[in-house]
This record gives C-alpha cells, sequence and structure tokens, in this order.
C-alpha cells in the first residue's frame, strides 16, 4: 500500500495548478455571468454558481479516486471502458432525452448526464491501447483502418445524436495519430484544404486558382532555379492583379479565357522535352488538375451537399452575415422569414455571390450573437470592466454566457490582461501535458498523453475561436471553465488518469 | 523515420495557435475602439428630457398660454408578442382595422425603433390603458406636453405650435423630427425663449430594452432648461372685449398705449378658438379653416391692406402744415365739382376741415403739396412734389415694414414717383392723375396697426415706438432695443395741435362726424372718422381715435369692413374699447350703443379685400 503523501507526492504539480486554476476562474466567471441579485452569494446552490461549486468538489474527488486507482486498471480496463462507453452511445439514442436539437443526455430525476463527454477518454484510452500493442506500425494500412475505426465508431454514434460539435472534437486525434507516425501530408493536406475552402468561399473559385497557379510557377521557378520563369510570373501576376483591383473587373468571360491561357502554360512547362525526372511532373499536372477540381467542387459542396445551418454557420464566419442582412432591410422585406419568396431570396443571393443560406438561421441570429461576443470582449480594453461590471454580460446581450460563451465574461471583465492570462495557461497546460507524454516510457502513456493535450486544444481552439470570430459557431465547451457537471467531470478523469500515468511511469514497463 | 521531430511540430502548432490568438485579442481588445463604443450603444439609451414650454401672461398678470400632459401609446414592433388585439382595441377605442393599420405602419416604419402609436390619449383614457399595459409587452406610453389657452382668445397674436417639417430640421439643428416649434404669433417670434433646452438622461437597457438605471448614477445626464415665461403688453381684458364687439363683423381693431407703443389688444376678426389648433385635433381643424371663406386665420390686423379713407387727411393736415402750403386758417370752398362731398359748410381753417372731413379741402391741399412750382414741367413738376410728400409719409411708419415681433406683416403701399412711373410711365401722370391720395383713396394702403400707429403718433404729438407685444421676459429686465427706440416723424408740435383740434372737433362739436365716439363728459376723445370707398360692395367704416386729449393713455384704429359710414360703426366700437380699457367698465348709459353693435352683422355684405 502506498500512502496518499506518496501519491501526491508523484504527481505532476505542473499540470494540477493550471487546472485548479482554471477550474477556479470558471466558477467566479460563471458567477459573473448569471449574477443574480437576488442570489448574491457564490455559494447558492439554486444558482449555477452554487451548483458550479457542486461539481468543482465532485471532479475533486474523482480525481482523487483516480489517483487512488492502480493505473495498471486503465491499460487493463481500456477496451471494456470503451465498450461501455460506446453501450451508453447508442443507449442515448434509445432512450435519451432531447436538448437543443441534441438527443445526447441521459436524465435521471433532475440529474442529466451526456455520455458524449465520457466517450473522449474512453477513445483515448481505446486507441492507447490499440497502438501499443506489438507489431503496430503506422504505416500498415490495416493499423490506420483501425485506428479510423476505434476513433470513428464514437464519432459516428456521435453524430447521430445531431451533436455536431462533439463529433468534430474526434478530428483532434489526428495530431495523435501524426505523432505515432501517421503521414505529415495528411495534417498539412487537411489544413491546407481547410484553407482553401474558406478562401474559395470568400473570393470565389477563379482567384484562388489564379492565386494557385500563380504559387505553382514560382515554387516550381524557384526549385528549378529558373529565375526569368519566377520573375516574368511575378509581373504578370501583379500586372493582372493592378488590372483587376483598379479596373474593378470582374467579367467571367475574362476571367476564365485568363485562366484556360495560364492552365495551359502550367501544362506546358510541366511536359517540356527537357524536364528530367518526368514521372514526377506528371504526378504535378495530375495534383494541379485536381486542385482545380476541389476548388470548382467547393461552391458545389457548399451549395448542395451542406446543410443549411452549416452553409450558414460558415457564412456568418466569413462575416458575410452583414452583408445579408443589409440586404434584406433593403428590400424592404418586413415580413416573416417564411414570407420571403424564392425569388426575393434568389436577388440576394445573387448579390452575395450565389451563395445560398437559410433566413432562418440567419434570423435566430448566429451572426448576431458573434458580433455580441465580439462587443463583450473587444469592449473589456486592456484592463476589464471590472468584476461583475460587464454591461453585456450583465444585461444578457451574450447568449450562452456561462456555457459556451464564458470565454465573453472574462474577456469584458478582465479585459486583454485576463484573456492573455487565460491563453497563456492553456498554452503552458498543454505544452507541459506534450513534454510528460513525451518522456513516458509506455508508447501507451504518451498515446494517452497527446490525445488529452490534443482534445483538450482543440477545444480551446474552437471554443475560444468561435467567441472572437476566428472559427465558426459551434457548442462545445472551454475545457475546465465552461458550467456543466459531464464536461467538467469528464475532462477532469481525462487529464486525472493521464496525472496517474505519468505518477507511475517509472514503476512499470509496458 | 525519425518521429520525435514532431513532438515539436505539435507542439508548434500549439504555440501559434495560441500565438494568434493573444493577437487576435489584443487587436480586439486594445487597438480596435469600435466595440466599446457598440457595448455603449448597446445598453445606453439616451431618453430626452422635454422642457415644459414658456407660459405667456398678459399685461396684468392673466394666464394666457400653459402646458398640459399628454399622453402618446407608442409601439415597439419587435417586442409585440401574441396578443389579444380585440380586447387591446376595445382598451383603446378603436376599431380592428385602424389598429392593423397602425401596426403595419410602425411595422413599416421599423422593428426595432419605436414610433407614435396612437397619439394624445386623454388622462382619463391613461388611466385605464396604464393599468392594463403590462399585458400588451412592446407597447408604452411617452409622456408630452401640449399647450393650452384658458382665455379661448388672441389666437391670431399667440400663434400654435407644430411639429418641425424637414426644411427646419435641415437649417436649425437643434430640431429633430417630431419636434414641435412655432408656426405662428408669438410661439413662432419668441420660439427660442419660449421652447427651453433639451435635456438628455442617459440610461441602462438590457438586451430586452428593458431599464435597468441610469448611467453613472445620472453624471452625465443634462437637465431639461424649462421655457422662459413670456408677458406680452395684451390686455386680455380689453382684447376679449374688442373680439366680442367685431363678433359678425369683418375687420380689425388694433389698440396702442400711446407712450410706450404697446400693443393692448389686436383683433382680426373673424377669429378661431386657438384650442383648435392644438395636437390631435389639428388634423381636422386646420383644414376646416383654412377653407372658411371668411378666412378666419388671416390676420387682418396685419395682413389685410386697406385704403385707408379720410383718416389720412390728419397727415395731408400735418404735412401741409409742415411744408407750409397752408397755415392753420387755411380756407378752401367746398367745391362739389371736383370730388363729391357730403353737405356741410365749407371749411375755414385745417380744424374745421378735419372736423367736417371735407373733400374738395384735401384736394387743394394735395394740390397745392405736389405743385410746389419747383419746375416749369407740371409733370417735372408733380414728380418733385410727390417725391417730398411720399418721404414725408413713410416717416409716419406707411408703406414701411413696422419691425413689431409678430410674424408675417405687410408693409402697405405709399405710392412714390418709381411707383406710378411704373404704372403710367415716366411723365405721364401730373397731380390730376393722383389727387385721390390727398383723401386717403386710390393707390394707398394701409393695415390696421399702421393706422392704430398714425393716431398712437398724433396722440405722442410726432412721435411712436414701434408697436409691440413683448413686456417682458422672466429674469430680464429690458426689452428689445429696437422698442425703445423713438421714431420722430418730424412735423412742429403746433401743426400737430391744430390737427388734434380738428380730431376732438370731429367727437364734440356740432358737424363733427362722430359724435357716437364720446364716451363720457371726464374723458376727451379725439378721433377721425373714415369711409374707404370699396368698389366690392358697402364701404368700410374706419376710425382712429385716442384718449384722453391730454396725456392720452390708449391710442386706437377700427376698421369694419362693409359697415358704411366711419361714424356709425367704427367711432362707437373705438368709444366701448377705450371706455373699457379706461374704465373697466361700460356705463349703463352707453350700453345701449354696445348692444347695437353687438346686434350688428355685416359678413354677408362683400368680400374682403387682401
Amino acid at each position: 500500500m502506498r500512502s496518499y503523501k506518496n501519491i501526491l507526492g508523484k504527481v505532476d504539480w505542473l499540470v494540477i495548478v493550471p487546472y485548479l486554476i482554471l477550474v477556479f476562474v470558471g466558477w467566479i466567471n460563471i458567477y459573473a455571468a448569471v449574477y443574480n441579485e437576488e442570489h448574491h452569494s457564490i455559494f447558492d446552490i439554486t444558482q449555477r454558481y452554487g451548483k458550479q461549486l457542486m461539481w468543482i468538489v465532485l471532479a475533486l474527488v474523482i480525481a482523487f479516486i483516480i489517483l487512488l486507482v492502480d493505473s495498471q486498471f486503465y491499460t487493463s480496463f481500456a477496451i471494456p471502458i470503451y465498450g461501455v462507453v460506446l453501450i451508453a452511445l447508442i443507449g442515448v439514442l434509445l432512450f435519451g432525452v432531447e436538448t437543443n436539437g441534441a438527443r445526447s443526455w441521459f436524465k435521471l430525476g433532475s440529474f442529466k448526464l451526456q455520455p458524449s463527454e465520457f466517450a473522449k477518454f474512453a477513445t483515448s484510452l481505446a486507441l492507447a491501447k490499440y497502438l501499443s500493442a506489438l507489431n503496430i506500425n503506422m504505416k500498415d494500412i490495416k493499423t490506420k483502418v483501425m485506428a479510423a475505426v476505434i476513433i470513428g465508431l464514437p464519432a459516428v454514434l456521435i453524430l447521430l445524436q445531431n451533436d455536431t460539435g462533439s463529433t468534430l472534437v474526434y478530428a483532434a486525434f489526428i495530431f495523435v495519430l501524426y505523432r505515432e507516425g501517421l503521414s505529415g501530408n495528411i495534417l498539412l493536406f487537411g489544413i491546407l484544404a481547410i484553407l482553401v475552402f474558406v478562401l474559395t468561399l470568400i473570393f470565389g473559385p477563379v482567384t484562388i486558382i489564379l492565386t494557385a497557379i500563380f504559387a505553382y510557377i514560382v515554387i516550381y521557378g524557384l526549385m528549378k532555379y529558373d529565375v526569368k520563369i519566377t520573375f516574368i510570373a511575378v509581373l504578370v501576376f501583379s500586372g493582372l492583379a493592378y488590372v483587376f483591383l483598379h479596373f474593378e473587373l470582374t467579367l467571367n468571360v475574362l476571367y476564365y479565357s485568363i485562366v484556360g491561357c495560364l492552365f495551359s502554360l502550367v501544362v506546358y512547362l510541366l511536359t517540356r522535352k527537357e524536364m528530367r525526372d518526368k514521372s514526377i511532373h506528371y504526378l504535378g499536372v495530375a495534383i494541379f488538375v485536381l486542385t482545380c477540381f476541389y476548388i470548382f467542387s467547393i461552391d458545389f459542396t457548399f451549395n448542395k451537399v451542406l446543410k443549411e445551418h452549416q452553409r450558414t454557420r460558415i457564412t456568418v464566419l466569413l462575416g458575410e452575415e452583414d452583408k445579408l442582412i443589409e440586404q434584406i432591410e433593403a428590400l424592404k422585406i418586413e415580413r416573416d422569414v417564411d414570407g420571403i419568396s424564392k425569388e426575393e431570396k434568389q436577388i440576394i443571393r445573387d448579390d452575395i455571390g450565389g451563395k445560398r443560406f437559410s433566413l432562418r438561421e440567419l434570423r435566430q441570429g448566429n451572426g448576431w450573437n458573434i458580433k455580441q461576443s465580439l462587443i463583450a470582449i473587444g469592449s473589456g480594453g486592456f484592463t476589464g470592466k471590472g468584476f461583475l461590471d460587464g454591461t453585456q454580460t450583465k444585461f444578457n446581450f451574450v447568449p450562452e454566457q456561462s456555457t459556451d460563451f464564458i470565454f465573453c465574461t472574462i474577456g469584458e471583465e478582465w479585459g486583454f490582461l485576463g484573456t492573455f492570462f487565460l491563453v497563456c495557461i492553456y498554452i503552458a497546460l498543454f505544452l507541459r501535458i506534450l513534454f510528460l507524454a513525451e518522456r513516458q516510457r509506455s508508447i501507451f502513456s504518451r498515446v494517452y498523453g497527446y490525445a488529452v493535450a490534443s482534445i483538450l486544444f482543440f477545444h480551446f481552439l474552437i471554443n475560444i475561436g468561435m467567441t472572437i470570430g476566428l472559427a465558426p459557431v459551434i457548442g462545445i465547451p472551454l475545457p475546465f471553465i465552461s458550467y456543466g457537471g459531464s464536461s467538467l467531470w469528464s475532462f477532469t478523469i481525462l487529464l486525472f488518469i493521464f496525472i496517474k500515468l505519468d505518477s507511475e511511469r517509472l514503476l512499470v514497463l509496458r | 523515420m525519425n518521429l520525435t521531430n514532431r513532438k515539436f511540430i505539435v507542439g508548434i502548432i500549439f504555440l501559434v495557435v495560441g500565438l494568434i490568438f493573444i493577437i487576435r485579442l489584443f487587436n480586439v481588445q486594445v487597438l480596435d475602439d469600435k466595440y466599446k463604443s457598440e457595448s455603449d450603444h448597446n445598453v445606453l439609451r439616451e431618453v430626452t428630457q422635454y422642457p415644459a414650454r414658456g407660459l405667456i401672461y398678459d399685461r396684468n398678470d392673466e394666464l394666457l398660454v400653459y402646458n398640459e400632459a399628454a399622453y402618446d401609446l407608442m409601439i415597439l414592433p419587435k417586442q409585440v408578442k401574441e396578443l389579444d388585439t380585440l380586447a387591446l382595441c376595445d382598451l383603446l377605442e378603436i376599431e380592428k382595422e385602424e389598429f392593423l393599420e397602425k401596426f403595419i405602419k410602425a411595422k413599416k416604419y421599423s422593428r426595432y425603433k419605436p414610433s407614435k402609436f396612437l397619439k394624445e390619449i386623454s388622462s382619463i383614457s391613461y388611466a385605464k390603458i396604464q393599468e392594463q399595459l403590462y399585458n400588451y409587452p412592446g407597447f408604452f406610453v411617452d409622456t408630452r406636453t401640449l399647450r393650452k389657452y384658458p382665455r379661448n382668445s388672441a389666437a391670431h397674436i399667440l400663434g400654435y405650435i407644430g411639429e418641425v417639417n424637414q426644411s427646419v430640421i435641415e437649417k436649425k439643428p437643434y430640431y429633430r423630427s417630431g419636434d414641435y416649434i412655432g408656426k405662428s404669433g408669438l410661439e413662432y417670434s419668441y420660439e427660442e425663449v419660449l421652447r427651453g433646452i433639451r435635456g438628455v438622461k442617459r440610461v441602462l437597457v438590457d438586451v430586452h430594452n428593458r431599464e435597468k438605471g441610469s448611467y453613472k448614477d445620472g453624471a452625465r445626464d443634462t437637465m431639461a432648461v424649462t421655457g422662459t415665461i413670456l408677458r406680452t403688453t395684451l390686455d386680455i381684458i380689453l382684447q376679449e372685449y374688442g373680439e366680442l364687439l367685431m363678433q359678425n363683423k369683418k375687420g380689425s381693431i388694433v389698440a396702442i398705449e400711446p407712450s410706450t407703443g404697446e400693443v393692448l389688444a389686436l383683433v382680426s376678426a373673424p377669429n378661431y378658438d386657438p384650442n383648435m389648433l392644438v395636437g390631435r385635433a389639428v388634423g381636422k381643424n386646420y383644414p376646416t379653416l383654412s377653407r372658411d371663406t371668411l378666412n378666419p386665420l388671416f390676420n387682418r390686423a396685419l395682413m389685410a391692406k386697406y385704403p385707408p379713407g379720410s383718416i389720412f387727411k390728419t397727415v395731408q393736415a400735418m404735412v401741409g402744415l409742415q411744408a407750409g402750403v397752408i397755415n392753420a386758417n387755411s380756407g378752401f370752398a367746398c367745391n362739389k365739382a371736383m370730388v363729391g362731398c357730403h353737405n356741410h359748410p365749407s371749411a375755414g381753417s385745417v380744424a374745421a376741415s378735419v372736423k367736417m372731413s371735407c373733400n374738395p379741402y384735401y384736394y387743394h391741399v394735395f394740390k397745392r403739396l405736389i405743385q410746389q412750382k419747383k419746375a416749369t414741367s407740371i409733370y417735372k413738376d408733380s414728380e418733385i412734389g410727390l417725391g417730398i410728400w411720399a418721404t414725408q409719409i413713410k416717416k409716419f411708419g406707411f408703406g414701411t415694414r413696422l419691425e413689431t415681433d409678430l410674424p408675417s406683416i405687410k408693409r402697405g403701399v405709399v405710392p412714390d414717383v418709381d411707383f406710378y412711373n411704373l404704372w403710367y410711365g415716366a411723365g405721364r401722370w401730373a397731380y390730376s392723375t393722383i389727387r385721390s391720395l390727398g383723401i386717403g383713396q386710390g393707390e394707398v394702403e394701409v393695415i390696421p396697426l399702421q393706422m392704430a400707429n398714425l393716431s398712437a403718433t398724433i396722440a405722442n404729438r410726432g412721435y411712436y415706438y414701434t408697436p409691440h407685444l413683448i413686456k417682458g421676459l422672466e429674469g430680464v429686465d429690458t426689452i428689445p432695443q429696437k422698442f425703445r427706440k423713438k421714431h420722430s416723424i418730424d412735423i412742429d408740435d403746433e401743426h400737430i395741435n391744430t390737427v388734434i383740434d380738428g380730431m376732438y372737433g370731429v367727437v364734440y362739436e356740432p358737424g363733427g362726424t362722430a359724435r357716437r365716439a364720446r364716451i363720457h363728459e371726464s374723458i376727451a376723445v379725439c378721433g377721425k372718422t373714415g369711409t374707404a370707398q370699396n368698389p366690392h360692395g358697402q364701404d368700410h367704416s374706419v376710425f382712429i381715435a385716442f384718449a384722453p386729449k391730454d396725456n392720452p393713455k390708449i391710442a386706437i384704429a377700427v376698421y369694419v369692413e362693409n359697415a358704411g359710414g366711419g361714424g356709425s360703426w367704427a367711432a362707437p366700437i373705438a368709444s366701448l374699447m377705450m371706455e373699457q380699457y379706461l374704465t373697466d367698465s361700460i356705463s349703463i348709459k352707453n350700453l345701449k350703443k354696445e348692444k347695437r353693435i353687438l346686434d350688428a352683422n355685416f359678413l354677408e355684405r362683400g368680400i374682403a379685400k387682401k
């Protein structure tokens, strides 16, 4: 038997201290977000702040229990835990209750539990277990498929619950797989594809293809040490850019003919006889053609494949919504959302470049929420408006202030000092976890550590990104801070299992 | 494959995202100021504090205009929830169609900005509606004030207020759409002092536009400054009496205190109740009043240009005496060949000519004024003569705009050389062309205010103060300089006294034309009748007078359209007015005279000349 002192002596306090800070920051900001003068005690358990304190105390109890349990338990029971969670995820589809359109809650009396939150650490354990087995190599196609299945199963089940936000979290595992040997190109292509997708929606396919060709020629020129081609390319494109900007040309025929010419030029350059390693260049041509198809398919994807609310989220993110609302006001459409005829909708659509959108979504106001969120954070200034003095927060201009938009309260009342501090704490925590993961002797612990860091990072990325207008509105909580028992406990379990694994890294050889 | 490098790549991605967030946050929170103002814009509502408009009193501190609370029902369409339309219609006492029409109109104006739904709810319905209003989110009551006129008179002088129009808003930045502004009368002239200064209260509101208290405890609020109280020179009792006497007549009475130029009464008949042009009723009443063929909105005292008729003889006499073309004892035969006259003995003096109002006498006087033999050509001679004459006449305030403090005043016409050169051509007119000017007919036109001013000038023995209606402003000691400036007519006292003797004779001596102007023995009245020929119908009855003869307290002009002889109608009206003012009552022996006036009706006799 090890003593308590022994347990606590070996845990990594550089992880636990930021955790405690974040939990405390969350609690007092929930108090500020839903502050109610009639219930001014922060311990009042009829209010969210009182409840959150209860969740925190319970979370600390859970954390302590996790530290007490032998780390062997987690490695041995990784797969059974994963199995139980999958069953729970199926169960919630059958017996769960629906909240905000997502059937992801079990209801026991007044107590609600969200199994998808717990699926995160279960999947992490299962993935760690699988990847730490002998004879596993990420280069094997079988390994890739199995890893994809382990990650994909809960993701699909959660998607069936209609909880897109929580599903997207599973994309975070790409970092884990990358660390374990997945080709870096996949990560790169992923990032590039998202970048091109967004840029295409903003600037239109032709501009992006032109830019892509430009980049291609310049890179080609640089790689071949052909200064002349690089120079000509820069000259031609800056000239074109000037002409287009100066005369505000939007003539499609002109666009397409130029694209055609340049396209032929690229193909010619790439297939010249003098070129030595031809096969690489054929590959280059193929990639280029595919890129063009991809770019042109984005419009199609956006308009035909995505659902209306998904389109609207992207529209909002791209800042097109204000334009839309102006258009609607300009048309003096004062009828209800459904009262707008197809023709009128088409007119507005033409004006914003043919993108489809959902007026209902617009009116329900994702854009409005983002705007208010930015106003809240922006109006905090350098030092903030002071605790409990945030007007955006106090007068309910920001939606979901204690859960998904809790960062607004922090930004408004504590200013840049507060948000800077918070971002630093998070990044420090993530880097510390990565550091701890790298020092593990077992693959299991390392994979699990990467999973913890990646999942927390993904939440951080999407949640804060959303409130400051850098990411689409996806309702996922800010780890350790947002109100809610399920998410706090799930993040606590996720983190403390790793702390436990880390504390015993020297004892076991896995 | 070396995978240990990859830990750095993942770490770097985390770091880069953290850095991007910090840069973005620095941008949004520190560099960009717009969010700060947008946040204020969200929660701060500026609530305008409308000042009470200044009250108006008469010279004896009788209240003429005050403010009464009015309640407007406002609507904010965005906040309107499902409602029991019929119950609300019942409460507001309107039809369902009207309700829907107003609702659609409000929604068209803006979903997010409040607009007036129902104007001026009575205070009784207000109490009833207020109790029920919590059932109807999106509706609320806005309090304003309305002008009230307890005396129901002096409408033309007091004027009215109405919502500002766009052109005023563009010119004067103080005003905003929906503000009220003086449109006529004293409300117009003294707009800037009467209106006060608007205040602003800043309140905090939440996302549902509910008030949450004042901003910074009201530190940045500005108080509304109440409009200044205006005291007018009017004697409201006299004004009301004048309006009473002028019932069923068209015309005007203007009474002035000669020693100060203060207007005591300024009656234009027919008139209207000033309360008709207040608030919601304007929409209905204004078109009715403006379509009325008797033209009650037209302020005859300032805007009606009349031929002065025989009262002008007093002017001709003074000008003739001053020019030296006649003396006090000049006599001319009453030669009816030249111009018609009534039966009276030939006047042997200026005083007698005034008393008997002899037409041929003034043809002679005017002939001497025009043909002063300063040129050989009679045309040239007439030009010189008329030039001198017109200059002198304008000193009386005729043919010039009296710079009083009421708007839309006319200048009248004093024909001069240019006038006739334009009319007939230079060198194509002479005395014989224009001689009817001698008896106040022809091209000369004056407004009743100028007639009263003439009377006041004679009473003052040769000067006048511009007639005005401001007696004082609360907290201000003096009235404007322009009303304290003496205007001299440059006529010697002896000449004026000669005319005054004649005016005394008009009332008291045998052969005088206005015995009906007598009040009683102790008050000496001086007057001059006029019967202005009217080609459109019955002659206009004109009378100017002042009393007492020495140290006069009141000067008056009465002009009654289509009434006939000046002595028969205008003179007794003037007499009653002066009696009322000087003795605060009408003596028993004059009640008969009063009844005769009250019973008279000249409305059907002709068309007013504008």
